[in-house]
């Protein structure tokens, strides 16, 4: 994570010691009229520990602990009670990776995030970019669209789980007598082979709003001159889109990337409300088989491995995608946040 | 370009919008009428209007205990949420935003870290943790991890809206005899209300929606959020649809409520994160 250095406005009050490891923007003349600074630099560390006590022990306990310990259960068998006893060192790993549905969890997490990346955004940006320009009813329209992001998955799963009853839900309806499609009446999320897509669809009506949003917040920041100018070389309103918008609009859509794939890892509200899972672990997610083995079955040490697997994944991607994609763009981000 | 060719080009363009968003608008509103329907008409004829319309199905919930004390509940959990994220974050944004220690960059990075690991991850020893705390069954045990999980985004943009503050207006606090903390609680935070208000409303959202925690939580129904309440409902008249739809309606309200009057926080927020400048 980069970090910037002190800015003059985020200066502390007390100027550490030349040598020091944090860097301080106070300028000069605060020095001179501040000659104790050795015994302010120490009371301010002890000042600042204290703002920062309840933080650090709210999340330490409840975010790093939790983590800390799903690592050490999952070299144990354990049902979840008592301490873990039993250790088998990297047997549930092993069993892990040789499971099917496991193996089966990642393939299908792969396809979401694929589907989320190459469909969902396309669709929000192209959304995004429709209501950045000028028409009658603009904020209606976006606050329509980014509606499905208020409420809950809970709401979204059990509403598109009747619209899909197969025989009775409206989706049926809808499509029965159209030619082509009509065969899908019927199927949806009972159908092993149509249940993830009927999936991502849900979650194409629940999320795509709130990536245009952000996308319709980083279309703010690209400048009418520009466009304008590119208009005048001659420049059509594709080309524009292309090489001028697109350019622009670039840390934002890696950020919009960044959280949807996290996004797909973790699905799990969705999944537990539709389908549970089924048919036949079609749609299910690591989430899903990790609550489970946890919660169903009281295999609490296979259920901790595939939590450390699930971190994992999102930490390589996550570490990658830093250093690849993001590492100019945290750093804006990270300090000008919230300053709207 | 014509004024002919422009009024064409506007009207596709609000035709585009209108087929987009007749697939968002379309399953809310067939939920709405369906809630109006027995569950007889709803199988038979899916399209049509309710004939008669049925106001049984939201009465008879509206009249329920179950109902508003789901909703008094989610309020309540929500509500602590907030405020505790808020305090909690609102400290170490200050300490992050205008102290230079030893450490300081050490200590962001953890938190903003924080920021990618998906509380999914943490879920399963945090119950196992949860009960050895005796905190099952128990408020503040979906408060306290709920607000844990939201310190990082909070804290990253108050610490950005309090580093815009001028550091002379700390100066010249201090030097009329000001402590550190009354800076703070005086001065600061009233300064940085339009900052606080957002991330309330991000906090107060994501826990109002959050399902997987308080699932595990509460096992005795006296304490189950608006979600775990709809989920046990629909589990309970699994063949009663039309009952399911009204539910599921008047939960929505809430949110869609909130989401009126708190749009510009919430979106605020939102973006605050997720745009360069």
């Amino acid at each position: 994570m980069t970090v910037p250095s002190a800015s003059p406005s985020s200066a502390a009050p007390t100027s550490s010691p030349p040598g020091s490891p944090v860097k301080s923007g106070a300028p000069a003349r605060r020095a001179h009229r501040r000659p104790a600074r050795r015994g302010r630099r120490l009371r301010g560390w002890f000042a600042a520990t204290w703002f920062l006590v309840p933080a650090l022990l709210v999340f330490a306990l409840f975010v790093l602990f939790p983590i800390g310990i799903a690592l050490y259960t999952s070299f144990f068998r354990w049902g979840g009670f008592g301490w873990p006893e039993d250790f088998v060192g990297l047997d549930n790993f092993r069993a892990l990776f040789a499971d099917p549905v496991f193996r089966g969890d990642l393939w299908r997490g792969l396809v979401l995030v694929v589907l989320s990346v190459g469909v969902q955004l396309p669709i929000a940006l192209g959304t995004a970019v429709l209501l950045n320009q000028r028409m009658r009813g603009r904020a209606v329209y976006r606050a329509i669209f980014f509606a499905p992001y208020i409420l809950s998955e809970v709401i979204a799963g059990v509403l598109f789980g009747m619209i899909f009853l197969p025989g009775s839900g409206l989706a049926d309806a809808l499509i029965e007598d159209v030619p082509l499609v009509g065969g899908l009446a019927g199927t949806w999320f009972s159908d092993p082979g149509t249940a993830l897509p009927t999936l991502f669809a849900v979650m194409t009506w629940k999320y795509f709003g709130f990536h245009m949003m952000i996308y319709l917040a980083g279309l703010q920041g690209v400048p009418k001159e520009v466009l304008e100018a590119a208009a005048i070389d001659g420049a059509g309103p594709w080309e524009r889109f292309r090489h001028v918008t697109l350019p622009l609009l670039a840390p934002t859509i890696r950020i919009s990337v960044f959280l949807s794939v996290i996004g797909a890892i973790q699905l799990f509200d969705l999944v537990w409300v539709t389908t549970g899972g089924g048919p036949t672990h079609s749609t299910e997610t690591m989430a899903v088989t990790m609550f489970q083995f946890g919660f169903q079955r009281y295999q609490m040490g296979y259920a901790g491995a595939i939590s450390v697997a699930m971190f994992a994944i999102s930490l390589v991607f996550s570490l990658l995608y830093q250093r690849f994609a993001l590492r100019r763009d945290l750093q804006g981000a990270m300090t000008s946040g919230g300053g709207r | 370009m014509s004024a002919a060719a422009r009024r064409l080009r506007g009207l596709s363009r609000h035709a585009l919008v209108w087929i987009l968003g007749s697939f968002i608008v379309v399953p809310l509103l067939y939920a709405v009428l369906s809630g109006f329907k027995s569950t007889g008409d709803l199988t038979g004829d899916p399209f049509g209007l309710p004939s008669p319309w049925q106001v049984s199905n939201y009465t008879g919930i509206l009249g329920s205990g179950d109902f508003w004390r789901q909703v008094g509940n989610s309020v309540a959990i929500a509500a602590a949420t907030a405020l505790i994220t808020v305090a909690v974050s609102a400290l170490a944004a200050f300490a992050f935003a205008r102290y230079a220690f030893r450490g300081r960059e050490v200590f962001f990075t953890l938190f903003a870290v924080g920021l990618m690991f998906p509380p999914a991850v943490a879920v399963l020893p945090l119950f196992v943790l949860l009960r050895t705390l005796g905190l099952l069954d128990n408020p503040l045990g979906v408060v306290l991890p709920q607000a844990a999980f939201a310190l990082p985004m909070t804290i990253i943009i108050l610490r950005g809206f309090f580093r815009t503050i001028p550091a002379d207006l700390e100066e010249a606090a201090v030097i009329d005899g000001c402590g550190r903390f009354a800076f703070f609680w005086r001065i600061l935070l009233p300064m940085a209300r339009p900052a606080i208000g957002t991330v309330s409303v991000l906090a107060i959202v994501t826990s109002w929606n959050n399902f997987f925690l308080p699932l595990l939580v509460f096992t005795d129904p006296k304490w189950h959020t608006i979600p775990v309440g709809i989920q046990q409902f629909q589990g309970q008249y699994s063949t009663n649809y039309a009952l399911v739809f009204a539910y599921i309606v008047l939960a929505m309200i809430p949110a869609l409520a909130f989401y009126a009057v708190a749009e510009r926080q919430l979106i605020g927020g939102l973006t605050a994160g997720a745009t360069k400048g």
